[in-house]
């Protein structure tokens, strides 16, 4: 990134950090600040969708065929047009038959690679052979290990049975089913771990885009006035976390309630 | 009329997908590929009934005056200030040069992102206060995945991380693998189980009621 | 302390405003970001399979970037198709880019210019010069864009590129880009690497590595992550990079340092702070349980 740039340029950005303050203005409460970014990106968004939709898909895929004259592609853009129907109470059945045959092909396609990648290949996965005299070949945290490939499939299979829910887990199927839930519980902390690093993540992307404005400012100023660039960044920093402070401390006692 | 046509296509349709999935002959790849072209060509209609009901419902707020009406205006006005400025036409010296023009790329840049990126960052404070109202290690099993998150988030810190990022890599590739197995094998075979319900008409949801 | 006033400090613990915890976490974030901090992020295996699988390419050879995420997960994935990207560009592999998200093309393009600008300057990596060099769209690179119903495409391009993607982003006929002369289907090249921030993923292992036999990588958001080692350990993909600590992990291997290993330093003290709030939440509820005698 540059830190010098075209004025126009520099506005954009500085319309771009003044509206990524106003969404985190929701933090303190809904206002409409807020509400105006919420509203825009919907827009915006939709938008954005209905270009890349026209000139992405529809464009090439069907208008320029026609254009050529290749008129078979009549036949998806009646089908197409048939979807629309279902804005009519009386035609709405229509719909279903394009919708018929979206469905009926999505799911062909589907399943013989679901049961593929997800059942066939995952139980493959776990037939290798284990070493029982070298268990722990490279250690006890070695992943690649017959020890590891051991703890895989006693998982997998108690955490199936976890999920079978069609004889009550008592005894040994009990005991099983506590080892998958057991296996089951430290993949949903690893998941948990991994989603607070995602969360953090995208506050640390705020924080420097804010920062690549803060240089970016000082970069466009003169030379002898870039240091009260940056005082003014720290201050309005303080200032809005202290009024912030300030304003929990003198509402005490009103705690809100409405989210967790 | 309006049901048995609807399921006999789904049957016909699905049957075709799954055979030609087996037949690798050259002819069957084309008319493969077709219904592929076609599908989708089907299925942008279907888009374009989402963006024409985010409108209505837009004008309907306006003209009824709902709560918070006013803002309808301005999702209005990045919708179709994004597709006008989304145009092309008038040749190289136009303004309007389609996805490559100056306004439609600020406002991807300039609003689009700085907005959807910053509400998903209000996530991080969520899940901050979520692991503080929410994170107690009030049993044997919330006690194991507390562990586990906690050893998966210390994995990378200066000084620890030499102890930790063995047993972390280790969680995810051992035990994470082993419940992330079983859950996929268990969506996979429910996936396959619901696919061939649909394709022998057993369940029709997606045709809703009458 | 009196047993009330203990009893109350456990219990405003409990019932503390969560505006606290923002306020909190957004000091920390803010003011860590200006220390100066050295984070180990010594590669993991899964990660450096992809680094190897790239820079094992030889120029003239292709791959597939996938870039299917939306602005929202551009925090975490956007280093890694920026470091990918430049490795490639330098090393003169040829990178064929499709986007598949809805708000994905806008991403991708932006990564594309950006990186177009940092391989005109010479640079250095892993001991390596790299003179400057002018970076060609159709010749060094080809844009195909944005297509609907994904699923449906990653199968159709199985068999050519050219069934969904007549022509590119820039409305430029497939047929006269150099990179895509030779390039019927994914038998001419070499490897898809799919940064991804939703279930797009799913359709490039079933559509893509299982029906095709193509080799796959993944760039996966953090929350993600944890849900694709099945598919490492069955072999369907050969590399995964998680969240910002798996771009922060390319970047160091790339010897290109950038967005995420900027950020690591900062998720040590973010960290630190949410372990912290965990640490204090359990006292005040095991305090507050153990004085009412629960």
């Amino acid at each position: 990134m540059n830190p010098v740039m075209e004025l126009g340029d520099y506005l954009w950005m500085t319309f771009a950090a003044f509206l990524t303050l106003a969404t985190f203005s929701f933090l303190y409460k809904d206002n409409p600040l807020y509400k105006i970014a919420e509203h825009l990106v919907v827009g915006v968004s939709a938008g954005y969708f209905v270009i890349i939709l026209y000139y992405g898909s529809l464009k090439t895929q069907l208008v320029e065929k026609l254009y050529d004259g290749q008129m078979v592609y009549l036949i998806p853009l009646i089908l197409g047009v048939l979807m629309w129907t279902r804005f009519s109470k009386k035609l709405a059945w229509v719909s279903r038959y394009p919708i018929a045959i979206y469905i009926g092909i999505a799911t062909g396609l589907a399943i013989p690679l679901e049961m593929q990648t997800k059942v066939t290949e995952q139980l493959q996965a776990m037939m290798v052979e284990l070493h029982w005299g070298n268990l722990f070949d490279g250690g006890l945290l070695n992943y690649t290990n017959s020890f590891a490939s051991l703890i895989i499939i006693i998982g997998s299979l108690a955490a199936l049975i976890y999920f079978y829910f069609s004889k009550e887990h008592k005894g040994w199927f009990g005991g099983v089913a506590t080892v998958g839930i057991w296996t089951l519980m430290l993949g949903f902390g690893a998941s948990f771990g991994f989603t607070v690093m995602a969360r953090i993540s995208l506050l640390i992307n705020r924080v420097q885009f804010l920062d690549q404005w803060r240089i970016t400012s000082v970069g466009s100023a003169h030379q002898e006035g870039s240091g009260s660039y940056t005082a003014v960044y720290i201050l309005i920093l303080v200032g809005i976390f202290g009024l912030l402070a300030f304003d929990l401390i003198r509402t005490k006692g009103k705690t809100d309630t409405d989210l967790t | 009329m309006k049901r048995q046509i609807p399921l006999a296509l789904v049957f016909i349709f699905g049957w075709l997908m799954l055979a030609l999935y087996f037949i690798p002959l050259e002819g069957a790849q084309k008319v493969n590929e077709n219904m592929l072209d076609w599908t989708s060509i089907i299925g942008i209609f279907a888009l374009a009934l989402g963006i024409w009901s985010l409108i209505t419902v837009n004008l309907d707020r306006i003209k009824h005056k709902k709560r918070d009406w006013q803002y309808s205006f301005i999702t209005l006005f990045g919708l179709f200030g994004m597709i006008i400025f989304g145009l092309k036409f008038g040749g190289e010296n136009s303004m309007f040069q389609g996805q490559e023009s100056y306004m439609f790329r600020h406002f991807f840049n300039d609003i689009l992102i700085p907005i959807y990126s910053t509400m998903f960052s209000l996530l991080a404070f969520f899940i901050a206060s979520a692991a503080y109202r929410a994170f107690r290690a009030r049993s044997a099993l919330a006690s194991i995945l507390l562990i586990g998150a906690i050893i998966v988030m210390i994995r990378f810190f200066p000084f620890v991380a030499e102890y930790t990022r063995p047993v972390a890599d280790w969680i995810l590739n051992v035990p994470n693998l082993a419940a992330k197995r079983a859950i996929w094998m268990g969506v996979g075979l429910g996936i396959v189980a619901t696919g061939l319900k649909v394709i022998l008409g057993i369940e029709r949801a997606y045709m809703g009621r009458d | 302390m009196s047993n009330n006033s203990n009893k109350g400090f456990f219990d405003r613990v409990m019932l503390l405003d969560r505006r606290w915890v923002f306020l909190v976490l957004a000091v920390v974030v803010v003011s860590t970001y200006y220390i100066p901090m050295n984070v180990p992020v010594p590669a993991s295996r899964e990660v450096q399979t992809i680094f190897d699988a790239i820079e094992g390419l030889e120029e003239g050879q292709k791959i597939l970037l996938a870039i299917d995420y939306d602005p929202n997960a551009l925090a975490e994935l956007h280093p890694m198709t920026y470091v990918i990207m430049e490795q490639c560009f330098r090393k003169k592999v040829g990178v064929i880019i499709t986007s598949l998200s809805q708000n994905g093309p806008g991403m991708a393009e932006q990564a594309i210019l950006d990186i177009v600008d940092s391989t005109a300057l010479p640079k250095t990596y892993n001991g390596v010069s790299y003179p400057g060099r002018e970076i060609v769209n159709g010749v060094d690179y080809a844009f195909l864009g944005y297509r609907a119903y994904f699923e449906l495409v990653i199968t159709g391009m199985g068999q050519n590129f050219r069934t969904f993607f007549s022509r590119d982003y820039y409305d430029v006929l497939l047929d006269s880009l150099p990179i895509m002369k030779d390039v019927q289907n994914y038998d001419d090249i070499e490897m898809v690497i799919d940064i991804s921030g939703s279930n797009v993923v799913d359709a490039w292992i079933k559509y893509a590595a299982a029906r095709y036999d193509v080799k796959l990588a993944l760039g996966l958001t953090g929350v993600m992550t944890a849900d694709y080692y099945p598919y490492l350990g069955s072999g369907r993909v050969f590399g995964l990079m998680g969240g910002l600590l798996g771009a922060a992990e390319y970047e160091r291997l790339a010897d290109n340092p950038g967005l995420a290993m900027d950020g690591m330093k900062v998720q040590v003290w973010a960290h630190l702070t949410i372990i912290a709030f965990i640490i204090i939440a359990n006292i005040g509820y095991f305090g507050s349980h153990k004085k009412r005698g629960l």
